[in-house]
Order: structure tokens, then C-alpha cells, then sequence
């Protein structure tokens, strides 16, 4: 058991530090949260600016312009960032985290060099087109339809919390192929170009205000045939990879920022008398260790991949507990700031409020722990409801 | 970075749960009241349990933090009773037997509570050859039959309690350094002692709530009660991952100052076992609530351990402090 990293791995994380103190200096000001050409255009950039440097796809293929890195490596390079207070994926997440490594793994070759390249050097922007007013939870219950003519499919339907759709250049959707075929058997996975005649992008405004879901709507939209990636009807599969990237090494943004979150909200506790109350400081222990706990189960997860190549069960505790100790913290958070939290602009309140979607997006908690009760610990599934 | 099981941890997961499931089950533990006799001790010692960490010269096994905590994690989970950590911590100081050991409470009589008594409940008192003193000094040797002590009935029918009513200062076998790694190592290895606390309980539910049928179905097919064993799974894991890096810590100098990560342990670990000892309580529904059902043995376990080498509570005043 060795949790430090080794010689090679802190030697690849001296070079990313060395490197990330020449180049940060040159990033122009970062844009408002809600300046989404200036978002755009500040993340694509430092996109490219990673591809230059060899930064692009730590984990990736050579082939594709990637650095063919260990997911250990991959954890060096973004704690790395973080240390640097390097930007972070941005705009960029859905390309990077799920679209790219779904083509990676289920793609042709003529796939991959088409869009691989592309996600890394920060030329195309990806999105992504799951969920449906109808179906949340019930995800293959989708019935954005797709019917096939010709080479081409024909796409109607509706799309919502589509991450990043407004800035996007390309979307990785789910659509029904067989409405005929039990629900998991009818589904396929288009990538489809945002500028296709009849698709139309409508933001939506959070609790948070601004945000970067949208709506989706598929108005006769002609796709290709080849820009399906897997076979006809096996998307549902194709989409669980997805998944199972995005809880990998998914979570390291969130529980670093919740380690920064604890600091400040220190910081915030001395400055306003608030730390003299012991609970409070027993509280603010508490959340610090649940993140303590959630960054070596992040190197559990981590070093389990290397070892087997995929994500275990410790993937969905992990997805599970970080949005929860995430929530619990800016809980503390706002009580520890009193009236100062009455300011949304104020520390911690876009992230308290932001917070939410951590146990909502990609699968709620009530779904995680269905997932963990019945994969993990094997219990069995909840009778169907049967309506009379 | 290779966090996960050696073959050798491997191999010491699955001896000791071997150990555990054999000649130090529950049942047998129950017929013993928790006592601790001769042999079982030699047992534990024959199969390495003491001497770990010991250096191979001085006839120990010369093995790591994280190796130890394999162990721990098994007994723990096998709620093998015994100052077990004590003995293990205390190894290297020769003190011969069984070794118990309790911590001086400086905090209780700072924080004015003295008048409630100087004393103190001390595991296993009635079975030790020596008892271990630690405080901010280093750690002391006082003989336990020489103390004032009246046997009380335990919380935890596994862990006898005596009650002192007070601690002479004894003879002083560590200076103050060793004894603040010894509460560092010993807050490790009870954390992962209730890491395999909160998973041996866990599994225990799931194994009840399986085969518990109501409604002409299994109770672990409803969701309130499947939500609340992936809950159970999830306090487990976090607490052993964690328990593991604390462990790991202490081990990887490179790492840095192990202090927030053995607090962060203990946190995780109390809290975690505490609340899975709850939950099984509550899960095995009525019967739950009896004697004859082990469920109450690991909560009870479980609020024991988190009362050695620093509570929940003062770990987590220690880690916020770290902070500030």
C-alpha cells in the first residue's frame, strides 16, 4: 500500500508545476461567470495552451495527441492545477470528460481522429443531451426519437440540463432508435453538430441564477448514419462508459474546492467571532475530514483503476459522499457567516447554492444508493410498480 | 501511488479473519464476557498481532502502519475484545503480558470537571499485567493490581470496565516524542479497528434484512431500508479508506505531518461506526433491541473505541485548529 506518489509520478508533477509558473502569467483576466462568449473564449484558450504544452489528455492515446499518462499521473496533474490555482476544465468538461473518452473507448477509428483531436487542442466544444423533461432518473425511458432515411437519421424531441449547449460546437446525444424494443434496447448515440438545421438551445436559469444547463429542442434534425458511435440500438451501453468515466477521477475539482471552502470559511470564522464557539469548530472538523476522507478514497479509486482498468464500487460512494459533505459544508458555511450571507455574490453562496446539482446531475443520490444497494451489497430489487 | 492491498496484506486480511471467524468468534467472546485469559492472549500473539510492528531484531515482524492496519481492520471487524491497539503500541517499550492503557485526563480537570471525581473507567483493568499511562510527558508503567479499582458493569458486555480513583504516576517507559507517536499509531489503528467495526456490522444487516421476509417479500427490497444499508456501505468505506491513509501517513515520511490525516481517521471512523451500530439496531427491527442479536455489540464496540486515543469531538476541535 503506498499512498505517496512515486519517483516518476513527482517528477512528472515537478515538470506540470514548472511549466504552469511560466504560463500562467501570460492567461488573460478571467471572465465573468456569466460572460459565456468570454468563457468560450478564455477556456478554449487555455485548452490549447495545454495542448501546446503536452498537457492535453493526460490519460489519452499518443495517436489522438494525448500524453498516454497513468490515471495516477492524471491525479498529479490536476492537483497540480489546483495548487497553481491553474483555471479548470471549464467549458471544456463535457469534450474532455465524456464525449472524448466515450469515442476513445466505443468509436471508430475514423471517429477518433475526426473528433479527438479536435477536444484536445480546444476546437470544438462538446455537449451533452441525456436527459428529457419525461425521463430524469428514468433515463431509458428517453423518447427523443431518431428514424432512420437513408444515411440519415431525422431527430425530434427535447433535451434539458444539456451541460455547456449554449457555447457548444457538437452535442453527444441519446435518442430512441426502436420504440419497439424494451426500453434499454431501443436507444442509440448520435453525435450531433449544434449548428444542424432545426436544433434550437434555450438556457436555463438556476437557483443560482445564470447557469451553464440548458434546454434542447430537435426540430427534423438530419444526422448521419456515421455519426453514430456503437452499434444501432446499443447506446444505453455506450452511455454507462460515459458514466463510468465521469466517476473516476471525476470528483477531484469539487473536493479540492471544498477544501479551499473550508479554509475560508476558517478564515471567515476568526474574523467574525464565530470560531469562539466550540461546535462550530467541532463542524467545520468534521466537514474537513469528510474531505480528507473523500481525497484518499479519490487515490483508492485512482490506484484501483491502474490495477484493473476500471472504476470499482468505490466510484459511486465516491459520487455519492462528495455531493453530500459538499452540502454539509456550505450548510456550516452559511451559519458560520450569519448576515454576510445574505449577499449572494458574498463567499460561499454560489457554491451553496451551485451545491445542489452535485446530488442531482448524473444520476441522483436515491439513485446512487439504489445502485450500491443492489450492485454493491446485492440486495434485491424493489418489486415494479404495476398500475391498475 | 498504489493505494490498495499488497499480496502480503492480502494474505494478513485473510489469516486474521480466519483468527477471527475461528478461535476469537463472537460467540466465543460472549462466553467469555470479554475476559481475556492467558492463552487466548498467546494466541493473538503467536498469530503477530503484538509484535507488527516490532523491528525483526527485536523478534518482531518489522511490518508498516498500513500493515498493521489490515489487521485491525479484521479484528475490528470480528469485535475481538482486548486492549488490542495498547498492547500493540506499547510493544516496542518491552513491557511483558497484557498490556492495557488509558490517557490522562489533563483536559477534564482543565476544563473543571474534577470535581466529579479524578478517576477513571479503564478497560480490562482486572486482566492487565501492566497498565499504560499516557500524557503530554511520555507514557508511565503503573502496576494494576496496585490500584484502587472497583469492577462496574460495562456498556459493552465485550469490554469489562473498572472504575480507578486514581492514577499514581508509575515508572516512565517513553519519553514525551514516543508517546505522541504512540497516540498518533494507536489513533490509527483504533481507527481502523472501527472501520471494520462499521463494516462487519454492515454486513451483519444485510445478511438479516435479506433473509427477514414481511409483506411476502425481503425487508432489503424495500427502498427506505436499502437506502439506509448503502448509507451503512458508504460510512464503512470512508471510514476504512481513511483509516488506511492515516496509517499510510505514518508510514510515507514524504507524505508529510500525519496528524490531520490520523485525526480525520478517527473522525470518520468513530462517527461512521457509531451511526452503522445505530442503523443495525434499527434494521433488524424488535429484535434488534434484544440481547441475543449481535447488532448491539458493535454500536457498543463502536462508542468504546471512540473514546480511546481522542474522541470524535477532540479530533475534530484538533483538525479545525490545524486550519486556522
Amino acid at each position: 500500500m503506498q499512498l505517496g506518489y512515486s519517483a516518476d509520478e513527482r517528477r512528472f508533477g515537478d515538470e506540470v508545476r514548472a511549466w504552469l509558473e511560466s504560463a500562467l502569467p501570460s492567461l488573460p483576466p478571467r471572465p465573468r461567470r456569466d460572460d459565456w462568449p468570454g468563457r468560450r473564449r478564455f477556456d478554449t484558450a487555455w485548452q490549447r495552451m495545454l495542448f501546446d504544452a503536452g498537457y492535453a489528455g493526460i490519460q489519452w492515446p499518443r495517436a489522438y495527441g494525448g500524453r498516454e499518462l497513468s490515471p495516477a499521473e492524471q491525479l498529479v496533474f490536476l492537483e497540480e492545477l489546483d495548487r497553481a490555482g491553474a483555471p479548470d476544465v471549464g467549458v471544456n468538461f463535457v469534450g474532455i470528460n465524456h464525449a472524448g473518452p466515450t469515442i476513445l473507448t466505443e468509436g471508430t477509428d475514423e471517429q477518433r481522429r475526426r473528433y479527438l483531436p479536435a477536444i484536445l487542442r480546444g476546437e470544438e466544444l462538446w455537449c451533452q443531451g441525456f436527459s428529457e423533461p419525461e425521463a430524469g432518473s428514468d433515463l431509458a425511458s428517453l423518447r427523443t426519437r431518431a428514424v432512420r432515411d437513408g444515411d440519415e437519421y431525422v431527430v425530434n424531441g427535447q433535451k434539458v440540463w444539456s451541460t455547456y449547449a449554449h457555447v457548444a460546437d457538437m452535442q453527444e446525444l441519446l435518442v430512441r432508435t426502436d420504440p419497439d424494443a424494451p426500453k434499454h434496447k431501443g436507444i442509440s448515440w448520435l453525435i450531433v453538430p449544434m449548428t444542424a438545421q432545426g436544433v434550437t438551445v434555450r438556457p436555463i436559469r438556476t437557483i443560482a441564477g445564470p447557469s451553464e444547463f440548458c434546454e434542447v429542442f430537435y426540430d427534423d434534425v438530419r444526422v448521419p448514419v456515421a455519426n453514430r458511435v456503437g452499434a444501432e440500438n446499443d447506446g444505453w451501453r455506450v452511455a454507462m462508459v460515459t458514466f463510468a468515466f465521469e466517476r473516476g477521477t471525476g470528483f477531484v475539482g469539487e473536493i479540492t474546492e471544498g477544501m479551499r471552502l473550508c479554509r475560508a470559511i476558517v478564515d471567515a470564522a476568526r474574523a467574525n467571532g464565530a470560531w469562539d464557539d466550540s461546535d462550530v469548530r467541532r463542524s467545520i472538523g468534521r466537514a474537513a475530514a469528510s474531505f480528507e476522507a473523500l481525497w484518499s478514497l479519490t487515490a483508492w479509486n485512482v490506484s484501483e483503476a491502474a490495477r484493473r482498468g476500471v472504476p470499482g464500487p468505490g466510484a459511486s460512494v465516491l459520487k455519492l459522499r462528495t455531493g453530500e459533505a459538499f452540502q454539509e459544508l456550505a450548510e456550516i458555511g452559511t451559519h458560520v457567516l450569519g448576515r454576510e450571507a445574505l449577499a449572494i455574490d458574498g463567499l460561499l453562496l454560489p457554491e451553496y447554492l451551485r451545491g445542489f446539482g452535485l446530488t442531482l446531475g448524473g444520476g441522483t443520490s436515491q439513485i446512487q444508493r439504489n445502485i450500491i444497494a443492489e450492485r454493491v451489497l446485492g440486495l434485491p430489487k424493489e418489486p415494479a410498480w404495476t398500475s391498475s | 501511488m498504489d493505494f490498495q492491498l499488497t499480496p502480503l496484506q492480502e494474505e494478513l486480511r485473510d489469516n486474521t479473519r480466519k483468527l477471527c471467524e475461528g478461535r476469537f468468534s463472537i460467540a466465543a467472546s460472549r462466553a467469555a464476557g470479554g475476559r481475556i485469559d492467558a492463552a487466548a492472549w498467546r494466541d493473538l500473539a503467536a498469530a503477530g498481532v503484538f509484535s507488527l510492528r516490532l523491528p525483526e531484531d527485536a523478534g518482531g515482524l518489522g511490518l508498516g502502519c498500513t500493515d498493521a492496519a489490515v489487521v485491525f481492520d479484521e479484528l475490528g471487524r470480528g469485535l475481538v475484545p482486548g486492549p488490542l491497539v495498547w498492547s500493540s503500541v506499547a510493544a516496542a517499550w518491552g513491557l511483558e503480558g497484557v498490556v492495557g492503557g488509558t490517557e490522562r485526563a489533563e483536559r477534564a480537570v482543565s476544563a473543571g470537571r474534577a470535581g466529579r471525581g479524578a478517576g477513571a473507567a479503564v478497560e480490562h483493568l482486572g486482566d492487565l499485567d501492566v497498565l499504560v499511562v499516557l500524557d503530554n510527558e511520555g507514557a508511565w508503567a503503573v502496576d494494576p493490581r496496585a490500584l484502587d479499582a472497583t469492577e462496574l458493569v460495562g456498556l459493552d458486555p465485550l469490554t469489562p470496565v473498572w472504575r480507578v480513583e486514581s492514577l499514581p504516576r508509575g515508572e516512565r517507559v517513553a519519553p514525551s516524542a514516543a508517546a505522541r507517536r504512540a497516540r498518533l499509531e494507536g489513533a490509527a489503528l483504533t481507527a481502523a479497528q472501527l472501520a471494520g467495526v462499521a463494516s462487519g456490522v454492515c454486513e451483519l444487516t444485510v445478511g438479516y434484512t435479506k433473509q427477514r421476509h414481511q409483506f411476502n417479500r425481503p425487508v432489503a427490497s424495500f427502498q427506505a431500508v436499502k437506502h439506509a444499508l448503502a448509507d451503512m456501505l458508504v460510512r464503512a468505506e470512508m471510514a476504512r479508506v481513511q483509516a488506511y491513509a492515516a496509517a499510510a501517513h505514518l508510514d510515507e515520511v514524504s507524505l508529510g505531518d500525519p496528524a490531520r490525516a490520523v485525526s480525520a481517521a478517527k473522525i470518520v471512523a468513530a462517527d461512521g461506526a457509531r451511526a452503522n451500530g445505530r442503523a443495525a439496531v434499527q434494521l433488524h427491527g424488535g429484535m434488534g433491541m434484544t440481547w441475543e442479536v449481535d447488532a448491539h455489540l458493535y454500536l457498543k464496540r463502536a462508542m468504546v473505541l471512540d473514546l480511546v486515543f481522542g474522541t470524535a469531538d477532540e479530533h475534530a476541535l484538533a483538525l479545525a485548529g490545524g486550519l486556522a
